[in-house]
């Protein structure tokens, strides 16, 4: 058996699935967390049924893709559980009347239940089961309340025997409003505290200062607990606890050759350098679990408060105009800063833009001027090493070509560009249990998915060097890379790594000793260049070949623009 | 702007505080139904809660969410306001 859970957006669909399944997904604060299909299973008595959690959708006549998957996912299943967000009961009903119209079984979820009492609204169940004709639980995905009595009723789930099908979208409203005023009463409620900073931050002149502030509050937080976690934690870990171990090995595989080299790679002055020795030991672990793990802890901590409270849905509308500029809507801001953590997550978001354009727009830039948090990681770390001001250049840089290349495509892909039009979920204080499962869910996987690939790269490179396949591209791609770009030929090592780890290429720059000015430059093509494999593999996915092929070529040209301006304006 | 404050009126020309009933869409099948599905639809009451600077999007608040409006679509729905009267909270 194959169940659906099906509702509005940002009505807790995700946080019920994890309450059901015992998967952990992750859940947010805004419309359109959930842009693919997740699956879990739940043990029904002997049984094992499958639970599927759709993107959220306000109607089943799809306007966006993700909704397009909704309605595509509702002819597979065999039973619905509806959820609904109890405080606004009138536009959830809606959908649900469509849900009853078909001839699948339903149980509604009537969710939120505990935001209800501060809202001031109180709800008839009995009522409302008798009018739908289907099962109604309140229920409360945060905090489990009423999932035990969904589970136990779902055997109750049913094609109301009054099932009616409207013939207009009229004529369901005035069903819905009829419900609505049998089963709904409100009462006078007070703001709590938290709703008046709501009005401020959609003030016209406040709001802006207040996303300026978060913005750098963001950035700060960031770098201070990335760095603090570094300098405390995870450094000294490497260099009391890890350090002596591979020294030992080192003496035991005889100070050098082929094994050495490969696990341990190169001393530096008889030490181990972890950005330099370039072992599967050393260096294959030092930069994701040391360089970058803090960051990411640090980043996906603060993006989790930030979805959680609901800020991003704001954001989306003070960026608005500018988005539309670049040929996208306030709503993109959402993807883009998904993709400061990693950008497959945030290309998979572009999907809750609503036409073609605008979503071939925001992956190529999100692949080129979005560095993601490893990469971040060592630029902040690398190139901060010769002064905050050089951090500032690479970002600087990548921002202005952000907006270049989005004025252009703006005015090159065809297609069109539709108007904002979201709901504003209202601020919740963050649930605490969610932020920490999902900030887990996120850490996990990065040290799942890229420990491999980094160790995989390290491998890579050192087989390469001794194969001496470096130098032999390094000759024929000297011209670019010296003449345009100023840098020496032996950086094109590490833009090569670049397409299989970009915190590995980062690290590979290192024995190199750029200057200042090099390494800002070769940041910078690091990042807009070309994406890393698993974000091309993503690319490839979401936009199709044509349109991958295209954004490449629009990658190359800013990685060669970009490069050579800096190389003379710097 | 027309500085009617009475009267039909454009979202965007609505003012900060001011509740009106949808009277019109002026828009293709598309729009209307993305309107129609968030519940911003002929006969039901808006209250606009702010707007953003640069022809940005208008906030409205239908029923008890809130909803962002972007500045061309506002343009396109029609309202007909009672009284101005400025916001009590």
């Amino acid at each position: 058996m194959r169940i659906l859970l099906v509702g509005n957006p940002n009505v807790g669909k995700s946080a019920l699935f994890s309450r059901l399944t015992g998967t952990r997904i992750i859940a947010s604060n805004y419309p359109g967390t959930t842009v693919g299909f997740t699956k879990g299973y739940l043990k029904l008595g002997k049984e094992q049924v499958e639970i599927i959690d759709v993107p959220g959708s306000y109607t089943l006549e799809p306007v966006s893709k993700a909704e397009e998957v909704a309605v595509e996912m509702l002819k597979e299943g065999d039973l619905v559980i509806n959820v609904i967000d109890a405080t606004n009961l009138e536009r959830n009903l809606n959908l649900t009347l469509q849900l009853l119209e078909r001839q699948i079984p339903v149980i509604v979820a009537l969710n939120m239940w505990d935001d209800t009492r501060h809202r001031g609204v109180s709800i008839d169940v009995v009522r409302l089961e008798e009018l739908l004709g289907v099962p109604v639980i309140r229920t409360a995905g945060i905090t489990g309340q009423g999932i035990k009595e969904l589970v136990q009723r779902l055997s109750e789930a049913r094609v109301p025997k009054n099932a009616r099908i409207y013939a207009t979208s009229d004529e369901r409203w005035l069903k819905v409003g009829d419900i609505v005023s049998q089963v709904q009463s409100l009462s006078h409620r007070h703001h709590r505290w938290y709703e008046h900073l709501a009005d401020a931050s959609s003030h016209r002149v406040g709001g802006i200062f207040i996303a300026m502030l978060v913005i750098f509050a963001t950035f700060w937080f960031v770098r201070f607990v990335g760095e603090g976690i570094i300098n405390h934690v995870a450094g000294p870990l490497f260099e009391r606890l890890w350090t002596p171990v591979l020294m030992k090995l080192s003496v035991v595989l005889g100070a050098g050759g082929f094994w050495h080299d490969v696990l341990i790679g190169k001393l530096v002055g008889g030490e181990i350098d972890y950005f330099q020795s370039f072992g599967l030991l050393s260096t294959g672990l030092y930069i994701p679990l040391a360089a970058v793990l803090p960051y990411i802890v640090a980043f996906y901590l603060v993006l989790g408060i930030l979805e959680d409270i609901g800020y991003l849905p704001r954001l989306a509308v003070l960026m608005d105009t500018i988005m539309h500029r670049l040929g996208l809507h306030g709503f993109a801001i959402i993807p883009t800063i998904l993709g400061f953590g990693c950008n497959v997550p945030g290309i998979m978001a572009t999907r809750i833009l609503e036409s073609r354009k605008q979503r071939f727009i925001a992956a190529t830039l999100i692949s080129i001027a979005v560095p993601c948090a490893a990469l971040q990681a060592m630029i902040i770390g690398l190139v901060g090493q010769q002064g905050i001001g050089y951090v500032v250049m690479v970002y600087g840089s990548l921002f202005i070509s952000w907006i270049i290349i989005g004025l252009i495509l703006n005015r090159a892909v065809r297609g069109f560009n539709p108007e904002l039009l979201v709901e504003i979920p209202p601020y919740r204080l963050p649930p605490w249990r969610v932020v920490g499962e999902k900030l887990w869910l996120r850490v996990s996987g990065f040290i799942k998915e890229a420990l491999p690939i980094v160790i995989g790269a390290v491998l890579v490179v050192n087989i390469l060097y001794i194969l001496g396949v470096f130098n032999a591209i390094a000759d024929i791609t000297a011209p670019v890379l010296t003449g345009l770009w100023g840098l020496p030929k032996e950086t094109i090592t590490a833009l090569a790594v670049g397409f299989l780890r970009k915190d590995v290429a980062m690290g590979m720059l290192t024995p190199l000793a750029l200057t200042a000015k090099q390494l800002v430059i070769s940041s910078t093509i690091l990042a807009t260049l070309f994406p890393c494999v698993a974000t091309f593999v993503i690319l490839a996915r979401e936009l199709g070949v044509r349109d991958l092929l295209k954004a490449v070529g629009v990658m190359l040209a800013a990685a060669l623009i970009m490069g050579s301006l800096q190389n003379l304006v710097l | 702007m027309t500085g009617n404050q009475q009267g039909k009126l454009t979202l965007v020309e609505m003012k900060t505080g001011q509740t009106g009933i949808v009277i019109d869409v002026l828009g293709g099948h598309g729009l209307i139904q993305r309107l129609d599905a968030l519940g911003i639809r002929p006969g039901r009451k808006v209250t606009k809660l702010s707007s953003t600077l640069f022809r940005g999007p208008v906030m409205l608040r239908v029923d008890s969410t809130q909803v962002a409006v972007g500045f061309g679509m506002a343009r396109k729905i029609i309202v007909e306001t009672d009284k101005y009267r400025p916001r009590t909270s």
